[in-house]
């Protein structure tokens, strides 16, 4: 208690080491933290992987994690956003800056994935805290997602659609979200998955892994 | 040059970390004790009387500071005077933060930027310093920092009316100013003499408790 409090010092420059940074952001519920699950479990053994999350629930994202034996505790961090999830990976990214560095001070990790705190279709990472950023929705918000666009689904690196096991149960129609994806977003990739189906994250592991190897490059 | 300098650092759109911090609102609520508009200016009022001449008075020292000061010295004074290693670590963290954007910004001395994490106030005033400002801007910008920190807080948590809140802050705005003036004062005395003791060490005993408890607490919002 009366201890002084560490005071570590801060780098001078930003690092910019081998560790990819990619955002995972979304709305509620989408599957952002059962994608850092299936991320890591797939790569963990691998590669070094670190992880931290803006949830509320502070410790909520690293039990889950911690639970099903994907990731060991201490390369978890969580980060408080003060009700305002988004300006913690947008406009005042300090706070995650501050973990990303320590965990890559600690781990010297290959990929470093930042959760955002579940926001709406306008919340996007900025560049300044990661390289590459996926955005997460789900089809039981309804195929009209992808048509009204915003930020997180026109400008992400990677969009992904999960739950399409739910399709037919919420009537939602899977080609219209495919063909108002590709419209919203010229080049850039989207995949539709189920994080419930085995090898469901396939698709977005490919992705990253062509990240990792450009990011190498 | 110099008023939009400090207009800068008085902005909340600029990262220094801010945000995720409720200035105590945040346990205050949790405890029962902060309901209202009402509460709030009694809340702030309060904050006006205890931490605010700490933080008014160690800003303005680090704008008068020279550069090859013993900045860690008065680190450890400010340190002294924050119980609770709760407050402290908030203390350091927005410090952090707002070294890390400042550093980008304008020449920095290197005594602050090597303790790596600073408490808050003090790179707030070598900011202020480097901007081109006065001890009396960096000292009303602590202020301004605490009381807005809590209202925004109060805001978000409570859905206070924010036209309400602002005629609050504003309210207390006078009172605030009057502490950062006395603040320069002491702090001219405390450059003068070379000795931290001639500053405020007041603190509030319940603030310091429910900050404390804030930082076990499973599920909060804020940082602090
Ligand atoms: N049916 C179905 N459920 C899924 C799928 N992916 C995730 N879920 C479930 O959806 C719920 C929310 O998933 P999370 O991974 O917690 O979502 P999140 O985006 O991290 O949520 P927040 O962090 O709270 O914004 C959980 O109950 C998951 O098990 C999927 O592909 N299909
Ligand atoms: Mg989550």
């Amino acid at each position: 208690m009366h201890r002084e409090e560490t005071q570590t010092v801060l780098p001078a420059a930003r690092p910019r080491g081998r560790a990819l940074r990619i955002g995972i952001g979304g709305p509620v519920g989408g599957g952002k933290t059962a994608l850092v699950a299936a991320l890591c479990r797939a790569l963990s053994t691998e590669l070094s992987v670190v992880v931290v999350t803006n949830d509320i629930y502070t410790t909520e994202d690293a039990d889950f994690l911690r639970r099903n034996g994907v990731l060991a505790d201490e390369r978890i961090r969580a980060v408080r956003t003060g009700c305002c999830p988004h300006t913690a990976i947008r406009d005042d990214i300090t706070a995650n800056l501050d973990e990303v560095e320590e965990l890559e001070r600690l781990h010297d990790p290959d990929l470093v994935l930042v959760e955002s705190g579940g926001d709406n279709l306008t919340a996007t990472f900025s560049y300044g805290l990661i390289d590459r950023q996926i955005f997460v929705v789900d089809v039981a918000g309804g195929d009209k997602v992808p048509r009204k666009g915003g930020p997180g689904v026109t400008r992400s690196d990677l969009l992904v659609i999960n739950k399409i096991d739910l399709a037919e149960l919420v009537g939602a129609d899977l080609d219209v979200m495919r063909n108002d994806s590709a419209a919203q977003r010229g080049d850039r990739p989207t995949v539709l998955i189920s994080l419930r189906a085995e090898h469901g994250v396939a698709p977005v592991l490919d992705w990253v892994r062509r990240s990792l190897t450009a990011h190498r490059a | 040059m110099t008023a939009l300098a400090v207009l800068l650092l008085a902005d909340s759109r600029l990262p220094n970390g801010g945000h995720a911090h409720s200035g105590g609102v945040e346990t205050t609520v949790a405890a029962g004790f902060l309901s209202t508009v009402d509460d709030l200016e009694l809340f702030l009022r309060g904050r006006l009387c205890t931490t605010a001449p700490v933080l008014a008075g160690f800003a303005a020292v680090a704008c008068l500071l020279d550069d090859d000061a013993d900045w860690r010295r008065w680190d450890r004074a400010l340190s002294a005077r924050i119980p609770s290693a709760a407050l402290r670590t908030a203390s350091r963290l927005q410090g952090g933060a707002l070294l890390r954007t400042v550093a980008g910004m304008w020449p920095v001395p290197a005594g602050l930027r090597q303790l790596g994490r600073p408490h808050q106030p003090l790179v707030l005033g070598a900011a202020t310093s480097a901007g081109g400002g006065s001890a009396l801007d960096a000292a009303g910008l602590a202020v301004h920092h605490l009381l807005g920190g809590a209202c925004s807080a109060a805001i978000r948590l409570l859905g206070l009316d924010p036209l309400a809140v602002a005629a609050v802050q504003a309210a207390v705005g006078g009172p605030g100013a009057e502490i950062a003036r006395q603040a320069v004062l002491a702090a001219e005395i405390a450059v003068t003499s070379d000795d931290p003791s001639a500053l405020a060490a007041v603190s509030a005993p319940l603030t310091e408790l429910l900050a404390a408890e804030h930082a076990q607490q499973e599920v909060t919002l804020f940082a602090s």
